[in-house]
C-alpha cells in the first residue's frame, strides 16, 4: 500500500448463499481509495454498492480477494480488531439515521467517544465542535423525535465525524431527505472533507449527490463498470 | 459506558419500567400461587391432624401395634413428664395430651331407665387448662350449633348426628358406659353442654368430646394419656420435617424392647395417610411445575421480544465499533438487572400478600355451604402459607427466563453475518 492509499481492494469477490445456490454480489473488484477522497459508489439497486461498503467497513467478509483498510487486511483481521478499526478510524452514516431515540443529540454524538474511552472534558469539547460543525448547537439537548429528518441526519454526521475518523462510509445518506436538506447535508460533508481531509465514500443512486463527488465508481451487476475522477 | 447504558435503560420505559412491572407482577403471582398451594396442601391434612394424628403423635410402642382397638390399658403413663420433655425438646411444636376412648352412651328417662343408647367414640382433649391452645386450634365456638362449650370436666359436647340419634339436647344428662384403663367397668354421667358439627362427613357421626380431665376421671387415667399430639406452632404441616423428627426421636429407643417405650408417629404414619401425602406432594409438584413453566415461557418470550426490538440499536453500536461480545454482555447485564429488581419487588409484593392472607385467611364458606351435605371434608377458610421457598422461588423464572430470553435474542449477534444482521436492523 502506498503512503496516501487508505483502501486497497484486489480481485474482490463476494457471494451470498441463496437456497442451494450462490448469488454473486461482487465480482472481481479492484480499487484504490486515497486519503481525502470524496467518492461515491453509484449504481442501481442490487449492483453491490452496500455490500462493498459493508466489506470496506468490516461488517462483512469477502468470499475471495484482498481488502486492505488502513494497512489492515480485512480478510485476516479478527472481529474484535475490525471493531477496533471502526471505532478508531471509521464513521458510519445510514439512510435511516439510526440515532438512539432515548438519548439527546449530545449523547448520540458522544457515544463513539465513550467507546474510545476519551475523558469527559475532552469529550464535551469534541461533541460541541462536531455538533457545531453541522449547525445543530442549539439542539444539543433535543431528542431525535424532536428533530426533522435533515436535523437527524446532521446529528448522524456529527456522530460519524466526532472522533475524527480517517474514513466515513455513508450508505444512501440523502435517500430520506428532500432536495434542500440533501443540499445542506452534502455541503456539510464537503466542508468536513476539506477541513479534516476525511475520506468520504458514499453509496448512492441520487443524482444530486453525484454532482458533489470528486470520484464516481459506477457498479453494475457487482462489477466496476466505470471509475471516473471529476476534476473541478 | 455503564453510565451511558444505565441512562438509556432508565429512560426507555419499554426496556426498564414495563418489563419490571411485568416481572414484578408475574413473580408476585408465582409467590402467592405457591403460598396458596401450600395453604391448600396444609388444609388437606389439617382435619386429619386435628382429629386423629396431630402433625406428630407419641404413643407407647404397644399402643401403636393395637391402636385400632383404642387400647387404653397400653396408654402412656406419667404423661406430664413426657409432655414437659417434648415441649422443651421440640419447642416449634405444641404438645397436648389426648385420651381416645369408645363405649356406649346411654340416655336415661326420668326414672333412670335407658331411653336410648348408642355406641360412642370419645375424645378427651385438653381444652380447659390455662395454657392450652386446643380451643384456638379446634375453633370449637364456630362449630357449636346448639348450646355452648363445656365449662368443667363433667360436661360433654355431642356431635349433631349423635345427638339427633339419641334425641338429646343441651341440658340433658347422658351416661358413658365403658371400661377404665385397668379394664374395670366404668359409668360416668355427663351434662350435655352443646352440640357440634365438624363438617367432616362421617368422622363425627358417633363423636363426643370432653375435657381431658373428665376423660381421666371417667376412665381412671390420672396423669395418663392415650397419645400426646404435636402441632407445629404455625399449624403448618411439613411432611419432611415430621418424618425426620419421628426418625430421630424413635432411634433413641431403638435399643430397648420395652413395650411401653414412647413411640413417635408422623402424620403420614396414620392409616393410609402416606399414600395420600405422597400423592398430594406429587400433585402439588406437578401443578407448581406447570405453572412455573408457563410463567417462564411468558418471561422468556418477553426477554426475546425485548432483544429483537433492539436490533436497530445493536447494529448501530456494532457499526460504530462496539464488539459483539460487549454488546451481548451489556444486554445480559441489563436483563439481569431488570430481572433481579423485578424478582425482588415481586417477591416483596407476593410475600406481603401471602403473609396478610395467612393471617386473615380466604373464606370460602359461601362456596363450601353447598358442599356441607357431602362427605367431602374441607375447611371453610384457606390460609396461604409463607414458607422459605417463597423467598427464592420467584427468582428462578424472574431472572433466569428473562436472561435466557435475552440470550436467545442476542444469539443473532453471533449467528448472523454482521452485515446481514445490519441489513435487518435497518429494515
Amino acid at each position: 500500500m502506498k503512503k496516501n492509499e487508505i483502501i486497497e481492494i484486489k480481485s474482490l469477490v463476494k457471494k451470498f448463499p441463496i437456497g442451494g445456490d450462490f448469488f454473486t454480489a461482487l465480482n472481481d473488484i479492484n480499487l484504490i481509495v486515497e486519503k481525502g477522497e470524496f467518492s461515491g459508489l453509484v449504481g442501481p439497486s442490487g449492483s453491490g454498492k452496500t455490500t462493498l461498503l459493508n466489506i470496506i467497513g468490516g461488517l462483512d467478509s469477502p468470499t475471495s480477494g484482498e481488502v486492505s483498510v488502513l494497512n489492515n487486511l480485512i480478510n485476516e483481521t479478527s472481529q474484535e480488531d475490525r471493531a477496533l478499526i471502526r471505532r478508531k478510524h471509521m464513521g458510519f452514516i445510514f439512510q435511516n439515521y439510526n440515532l438512539l431515540p432515548v438519548y439527546s443529540v449530545y449523547e448520540n454524538v458522544e457515544l463513539p467517544l465513550i467507546l474510545n474511552k476519551i475523558d469527559k472534558n475532552k469529550r464535551k469539547e469534541m461533541v460541541v465542535n462536531a455538533v457545531e460543525s453541522v449547525g445543530l448547537i442549539d439542539k444539543l439537548d433535543s431528542k431525535p423525535n424532536q428533530l426533522s429528518g435533515g436535523q437527524c441526519q446532521r446529528t448522524a454526521i456529527a456522530r460519524a465525524i466526532v472522533h475524527k475518523p480517517s474514513i466515513v462510509l455513508a450508505d444512501e445518506p440523502t435517500a430520506n431527505l428532500d432536495s434542500e436538506n440533501s443540499f445542506h447535508i452534502m455541503e456539510i460533508m464537503k466542508q468536513l472533507n476539506k477541513d479534516f481531509e476525511t475520506s468520504f465514500i458514499f453509496s448512492t443512486h441520487d443524482e444530486k449527490i453525484m454532482s458533489y463527488l470528486k470520484r464516481i465508481i459506477f457498479l453494475e451487476d457487482g462489477q466496476v463498470s466505470e471509475d471516473k475522477k471529476i476534476i473541478n | 459506558m455503564i453510565n451511558f447504558l444505565y441512562k438509556g435503560l432508565m429512560r426507555d420505559r419499554s426496556r426498564s419500567f414495563f418489563p419490571l412491572i411485568i416481572i414484578t407482577l408475574i413473580v408476585a403471582i408465582i409467590i402467592f400461587f405457591s403460598g396458596f398451594l401450600n395453604g391448600i396442601y396444609n388444609s388437606l391434612f389439617f382435619n386429619t391432624a386435628l382429629v386423629n394424628s396431630g402433625h406428630l403423635k407419641v404413643v407407647t410402642h404397644a399402643y401403636n401395634l393395637e391402636h385400632q382397638l383404642l387400647p387404653n390399658d397400653l396408654a402412656l403413663l406419667d404423661s406430664d413428664t413426657l409432655l414437659d420433655e417434648l415441649n422443651s425438646k421440640y419447642s416449634d411444636y405444641t404438645w397436648t395430651p389426648r385420651i381416645t376412648f369408645a363405649g356406649l352412651l346411654d340416655v336415661p328417662d326420668e326414672n333412670g331407665e335407658t331411653l336410648t343408647q348408642s355406641p360412642v367414640f370419645g375424645l378427651g382433649i385438653d381444652f380447659l387448662s390455662i395454657n392450652s391452645t386446643q380451643l384456638k386450634i379446634w375453633d370449637l365456638s364456630k362449630k357449636i350449633t346448639k348450646g355452648k362449650i363445656f365449662a368443667n370436666k363433667n360436661q360433654v359436647l355431642l356431635s349433631e348426628k349423635l345427638a339427633k340419634r339419641l334425641d338429646v339436647a343441651p341440658g340433658n344428662t347422658v351416661t358413658f358406659i365403658g371400661s377404665t384403663m385397668d379394664g374395670a367397668f366404668s359409668t360416668y354421667n355427663f351434662l350435655v353442654s352443646g352440640i357440634f358439627n365438624l363438617n367432616l362427613g362421617p368422622i363425627d357421626k358417633n363423636m363426643m368430646i370432653v375435657d381431658i380431665k373428665g376423660a381421666e376421671f371417667a376412665l381412671d387415667m390420672d396423669n395418663a394419656a392415650s397419645e400426646i399430639l404435636g402441632y407445629e406452632n404455625g399449624l403448618y404441616f411439613d411432611d419432611k420435617e415430621t418424618v425426620e423428627m419421628r426418625n430421630v426421636y424413635n432411634i433413641q429407643y431403638s435399643d430397648t424392647t420395652d413395650a411401653y417405650r414412647p413411640f413417635m408417629l408422623a402424620l403420614r404414619d396414620s392409616n393410609q395417610m402416606s399414600t395420600i401425602v405422597d400423592f398430594s406432594n406429587v400433585i402439588m409438584f406437578i401443578i407448581m411445575s406447570l405453572f412455573l413453566v408457563v410463567v417462564t415461557l411468558v418471561l422468556w418470550n418477553m426477554g426475546i421480544m425485548n432483544g429483537l426490538r433492539r436490533y436497530g440499536e445493536i447494529g448501530m453500536r456494532l457499526a460504530i465499533g462496539e464488539t459483539k461480545g460487549h454488546v451481548f454482555k451489556s444486554m445480559i447485564i441489563e436483563s439481569l438487572m431488570v430481572g433481579f429488581l423485578g424478582s425482588a419487588f415481586g417477591t416483596i409484593v407476593g410475600i406481603s400478600i401471602t403473609s396478610y392472607l395467612q393471617k386473615v385467611g380466604i373464606d370460602y364458606s359461601k362456596a363450601i355451604d353447598s358442599l356441607n351435605s357431602s362427605n367431602f371434608a374441607m375447611p371453610n377458610v384457606f390460609y396461604p402459607q409463607v414458607t422459605v421457598e417463597l423467598f427464592y422461588i420467584g427468582f428462578i423464572p424472574g431472572i433466569l427466563a428473562t436472561v435466557f430470553g435475552t440470550m436467545l435474542a442476542g444469539r443473532a449477534i453471533y449467528s448472523r453475518e454482521m452485515a446481514q444482521l445490519f441489513k435487518e436492523l435497518e429494515a
